[in-house]
């Protein structure tokens, strides 16, 4: 008679005490209250003043209602979902890395997707952003195609997927010849440095319905796989040997976890430009108010990382109005003190 | 009275004070550094497309001997090596080609290697419309053709003022608001930036304020809001316009009145060289054409 296979389900049942997940019900409670009111503010600030916004609220005309419902919410909700697909990408990398310090540019995603682009605008010389559903897709699509080509890379060098540290190695040096080449590129265009700047800092200043809609599907089609392998993540926690020992099959969870990582990255750069810290900095805002199931950290890391998002569009365009500020040095600003603050209290404690 | 000396006095009748030896001209370049020129150079590097026209315009195409990799007018530069950008020169090429003058614009990394190397370079700001005037009138001294410089310098100025006296009469005083993007950022050309002084000139008026720089990155939303009526963008974004969330109902965007040109014509646009009154009846033509 043979034992029967241990659950991860069984490994995982001591962490579903009441209290924690009422404490958890409060916290997403508050962080959808939270996007709400950002999602409020930004519809009063842009390069109006916040009465002359108000007042379009209650008593529209032409203009301002296109400003509103066109320019105004798309963004803000595009952003939202741009933040919720880097904090789920780096909820997850982190817990396929075990390691705090890992975010979704990690395996070379980002540089293959600015790759993507460039070619991609090389070849149409077009714009980003305010294009129409077929040049978001093929935007999208080249990012996409960066992104899978630079993780395959990345996994191919590593030779599979099983030893993280080759395959972190791995990333960082496709991610500098992606670099590379992206530059060797625009050396012989010259007069897309501005507009590849742009990108590289991120800019959410042209996020429409259509950019917002694609970036919404893209994030559904991510979180499923995320809450169906997310248990497959806490078990990971305990070591590569007990996680197989528990019956997990490591290649194929880790492969399916990447490729998500890879979809949900390639998205949000694809719009939004190469935006920093909001991947690193959303799973470490869930760590540091709970303590959380993986299942619950990548439910809380698209919360922080999408309102994070929200704020840092927010300020960039509010601080210098009417003019704007790249919305990836705001999040790389917020970002980075949040950091300095975490470890400032770290060395204090100690 | 030998020919170093005549240069010399007409440096100085040009631009005022140095004390010049027999055979030598002395000049402060736009870093602030005295350069001392022991006779007319002859052999000639530029590392800007609108010093390369100025010298040409001033007659002296054939000192060339490289220039940067923008520079592409007149047609007979299209030939000379290219010595890379300003900011990422090829100081071997230059080197090689042993000139006499290197002209430049402020770029603080390619002046000391250079000075490093023992070549002479001169340094001319190229941004606003002023700088036009002060380069022909410095390389006219530089290349020892002061009247020419002083006749070309009457010609632009004549050429710019019938050109934006012409723009103001066909508006019939009513100045059209214009929008003129610089790159799809959207990067907008602000009333202190050369392409802003021209539009001014125009008799037209710029959404972007002055406050705002030279070229800000503006909120696009600002564009919406202010509705111009006349767009000024890039060949290659005009069809895209329509595309940009709440662009489609702009005035200009409906009524397509939307100015882009060819890359030859936007050269004279963007460069503040000897053909800005051909960029300035490019942008006066498009705006008669378009304005309501």
């Amino acid at each position: 008679m043979s034992l029967p296979r241990p659950q991860i389900a069984d490994f995982v049942a001591a962490d579903g005490a009441s209290a924690a997940s009422t404490h958890f019900r409060l916290w997403l409670v508050a962080w959808v209250v939270v996007t709400l009111l950002l999602t409020g503010g930004s519809l009063i600030v842009g390069t109006s003043s916040i009465e002359t916004s108000l007042s379009w609220l209650f008593s529209p005309d032409a203009q301002s209602s296109v400003v509103l419902w066109q320019i105004r919410l798309p963004r803000t909700v595009g952003a939202w979902f741009a933040g919720a697909l880097l904090g789920l990408a780096g909820g997850i990398a982190q817990g396929v890395f075990r390691n705090p310090l890992a975010e979704p540019y990690l395996l070379g995603t980002a540089s293959g997707a600015a790759l993507g682009v460039t070619l991609s605008l090389i070849a149409a010389d077009t714009a980003i952003g305010g294009l129409a559903w077929t040049g978001q897709l093929g935007l999208t699509g080249a990012a996409c195609i960066g992104a899978c080509a630079a993780i395959l890379l990345t996994i191919m060098l590593s030779r599979g997927v099983l030893e993280t540290a080759g395959l972190l190695l791995s990333g960082i040096v496709i991610a500098f010849l992606m670099s590379a080449l992206t530059s060797l590129l625009l050396l012989t265009r010259p007069e897309m440095w501005r507009v590849m700047q742009v990108f590289l800092l991120g800019s959410t200043g042209f996020i429409g319905w259509s950019s917002a809609t694609l970036l919404c599907v893209v994030f559904c089609i991510c979180l499923l796989p995320a809450m169906l392998f997310a248990r497959g993540l806490d078990a990971l926690t305990l070591g590569d040997d007990t996680a197989q020992s528990l019956g997990l099959s490591l290649p194929s969870l880790r492969l399916t976890l990447l490729g998500v990582v890879t979809l949900a990255t390639a998205a949000a750069v694809g719009q939004i430009g190469i935006v920093g810290f909001v991947g690193l900095v959303a799973p470490h805002l869930v760590r540091q108010t709970l303590v959380v199931t993986h299942r619950q950290l990548l439910i809380g890391a698209p919360l922080c990382g999408g309102a994070l998002l929200q704020a840092a569009d927010l300020l960039s365009r509010w601080v210098i109005r009417p003019a704007e500020l790249p919305v990836g040095a705001v999040t790389a600003c917020i970002g980075g003190v949040y950091l300095v603050v975490l470890l400032w209290r770290r060395n204090r404690d100690a | 009275m030998n020919l170093g000396l005549t240069l010399c006095f007409a440096a100085l009748a040009a631009l005022g004070s140095h004390p010049c030896d027999a055979a030598a001209l002395q000049l402060r370049d736009d870093l602030g550094r005295e350069v001392r020129l022991a006779q007319p150079p002859q052999r000639i590097i530029t590392l800007l497309p609108s010093l390369t026209e100025t010298v040409c315009a001033l007659g002296s195409c054939d000192r060339l001997v490289a220039t940067d990799r923008f520079s592409n007018f007149p047609p007979a530069v299209a030939a000379l090596p290219k010595a890379g950008g300003l900011d990422d020169a090829e100081v071997e090429l230059i080197v090689g080609l042993k000139p006499d003058l290197v002209l430049l614009s402020r770029s603080q990394r390619i002046t000391q290697r250079l000075d490093e190397l023992g070549i002479a370079s001169f340094a001319l700001n190229s941004a606003s419309y002023a700088d036009i005037a002060h380069d022909v009138t410095q390389l006219g001294a530089i290349l020892g053709v002061p009247e020419r410089a002083i006749a070309l310098n009457e010609k632009i100025q004549a050429a710019v003022q019938a050109a934006g006296a012409q723009a103001r009469q066909h508006a019939h005083g009513r100045a059209a608001s214009v929008y003129f993007e610089v790159d799809r950022t959207p990067y907008a050309a602000g009333p202190s930036s050369f392409i802003g002084e021209l539009l001014t000139r125009l008799g037209a008026h710029n959404i972007v304020t002055a406050d705002l720089g030279a070229f800000p990155q503006l909120n696009p939303e600002y564009v919406v809001r202010h509705d111009p009526d006349v767009i000024f963008v890039a060949a290659a974004d005009a069809a895209h316009l329509a595309e940009r969330p709440g662009w489609s109902e702009m005035r200009a965007v409906k009524e397509q009145r939307i100015c882009s040109f060819a890359a030859d014509v936007n050269d004279t646009i963007v460069r503040p060289g000897p053909r800005v009154p051909e960029g300035m009846q490019a942008l006066a033509a498009c705006l008669a054409r378009v304005s309501p």
